[in-house]
């Protein structure tokens, strides 16, 4: 280590908090290292939530990333339930919402993101997201009973959602503000197959339409589109995106916009560093600062951080990485790599999108830039590796011919 | 070290494959096959990055 560094604060008790405090002890780190997370639970798994929990295959304890005593070897003074509310960078200290604080040499910021809610509405009974494990378990003890859910947007999160009412018979309604869901995202003709998919498995699909109020007073009874019509449920879940957790960071100094922005190496001011959901951090890969609010990406810079804060042999290296993410619904797993703007040409090179098994390209000018595919895990991993050297268009196509696609 | 893989874990997202293509691999048949249980120390650094991205914890590392 260049200077001795004998105090490192995590704030965001997450997977990139989680990631980033053992790396710190694999690689050497013995001084003091506090672990601070807002909820009251371990640290655990989000994918599982949306998955698992609610289709009642794993009990919530089986989220968690290590047992109670996983965390004796990390020499973590953990504090959980407590929220921090303020940053003094000059006086190198995070202020606890338990009226403590935490002084550091480094700190690592993983505050992550929280729920995005519907505008002028007022919560009750019955009217859930989906972010925190609290969440998954309150839902699905609601989809026990449940007869009809309203789904208030069909990204991911609403699709896996779906998915899982199904799953146990409850009947779906699902609305979007978009003619196409994730169209911006995956392009028009893989939303429109997910819509289908949604369909063929009894979920009533409302395109291009907002919610306007919801009814019930003591608890839900539907929502109001604005097309006017009236939608029954007994529960409706709200999954309409996710804002970072930067609101306490407001007036600190750092530099703060959709996310904390920070360099390649992830440092966003002298010895403090943002991670995962939360963090904008200089991406080679992309050439800007994307926020990226992926599980391998909470992961990547999690460890990153880490690496950088203790000074890295290869300190100054920046951040390069091709974004991932997955989605499981009904008998199918989607995978994407790379990032896709509105507008980039989409090829399907493998499978159908009639069959909902398919490999896809996609180009912007002359270069490949993303690929999705449906059940074919394979290809993936191909085009993970080929993504990565930021190939040409006709590099990859030629490669799809020679393989014999 | 002993590599170890919980096959019904396993959900073939191939990040394995990509940080230790030497100890990974995804066979024809498509299911994860290890290609070396006990690789060497040198390979240490990206068995351990396989470990850490794995999204379903599904591999583990015995001394």
């Amino acid at each position: 280590m260049a200077q001795a560094v004998r105090r490192v604060t995590i704030i965001g008790a997450s997977l990139a908090g989680l990631r980033a405090a053992e790396t710190l002890r694999s690689r050497g780190y013995d001084g003091a290292l506090t672990l601070v997370g807002d909820e009251r639970h371990r640290p655990y798994d989000r994918p599982p939530l949306s998955k698992q929990v609610l289709d009642g295959t794993w009990t919530p304890e089986q989220t968690f990333f290590r047992q109670k005593d996983g965390y004796d070897p990390l020499a973590l003074d953990l504090r959980l339930g407590v929220r921090a509310t303020s940053l003094d960078l000059r006086a190198k200290r995070v202020t606890l919402a338990d009226g403590g604080w935490t002084d550091y040499d480094r700190l690592i910021i993983a505050t992550g993101a929280r729920v995005r809610t519907l505008p002028g509405i007022v919560g009750r009974p019955g009217l859930l997201v989906l972010r925190t494990l609290d969440d998954a378990v309150v839902l699905r003890g609601e989809l026990e009973r449940a007869r009809r859910v309203a789904i208030v947007g069909m990204g991911f999160i609403g699709l896996e959602v779906a998915s899982a009412c199904r799953s146990r018979s409850v009947d779906v309604v699902a609305v979007e503000l978009l003619p196409v869901p994730l169209a911006p995202i995956v392009g028009p003709a893989v939303g429109e197959m997910l819509v289908a998919m949604h369909a063929d498995h009894g979920v009533d699909v409302r395109t291009g339409v907002t919610v306007t109020d919801i009814y019930g007073e003591s608890r839900v009874a539907g929502i109001v589109l604005s097309d006017g019509s009236r939608v029954d449920a007994d529960v409706v879940v709200v999954g309409i995106g996710v804002v970072p957790n930067t609101d306490w960071l407001e007036g600190s100094g750092l530099t703060l916009d959709n996310g904390i922005v920070c360099d390649g190496a992830g440092e966003a001011a002298p010895d403090v560093y943002a991670a995962g959901d939360v963090a904008r951090m200089a991406n080679a890969w992309h050439g800007d600062f994307p926020r990226i609010e992926h599980w391998t990406n909470a992961v990547e810079q999690g460890v990153h951080v880490a690496e950088q804060l203790l000074g890295a042999p290869d300190r100054g290296t920046g951040f390069s990485s091709v974004p991932y993410f997955w989605s499981d619904q009904y008998d199918r797993k989607i995978q994407f790599i790379g990032r896709a703007r509105p507008h980039d040409e989409m090829l399907v090179v493998d499978g159908s999108v009639a069959e909902r098994r398919l490999t896809a390209l996609y180009r912007r000018g002359d270069r490949l830039v993303a690929c999705l595919t449906v059940n074919q895990p394979r290809a993936l991993i191909k085009y993970r590796k080929l993504l990565a050297s930021n190939p040409s268009w006709d590099t990859a196509v030629a490669d799809v011919t020679r393989s014999g696609h | 070290m002993k590599v170890v893989v919980d096959l019904s874990s396993c959900d073939l997202h191939g990040l394995c494959v990509e940080a230790a293509p030497e100890v990974f691999e995804i066979g024809d048949d498509g299911a994860l096959r290890v290609l070396n249980e006990t690789p060497s120390d040198d390979l240490r650094a990206k068995v351990d990055k396989a470990v850490r991205e794995c999204p379903t914890g599904a591999i583990s590392v015995t001394e």
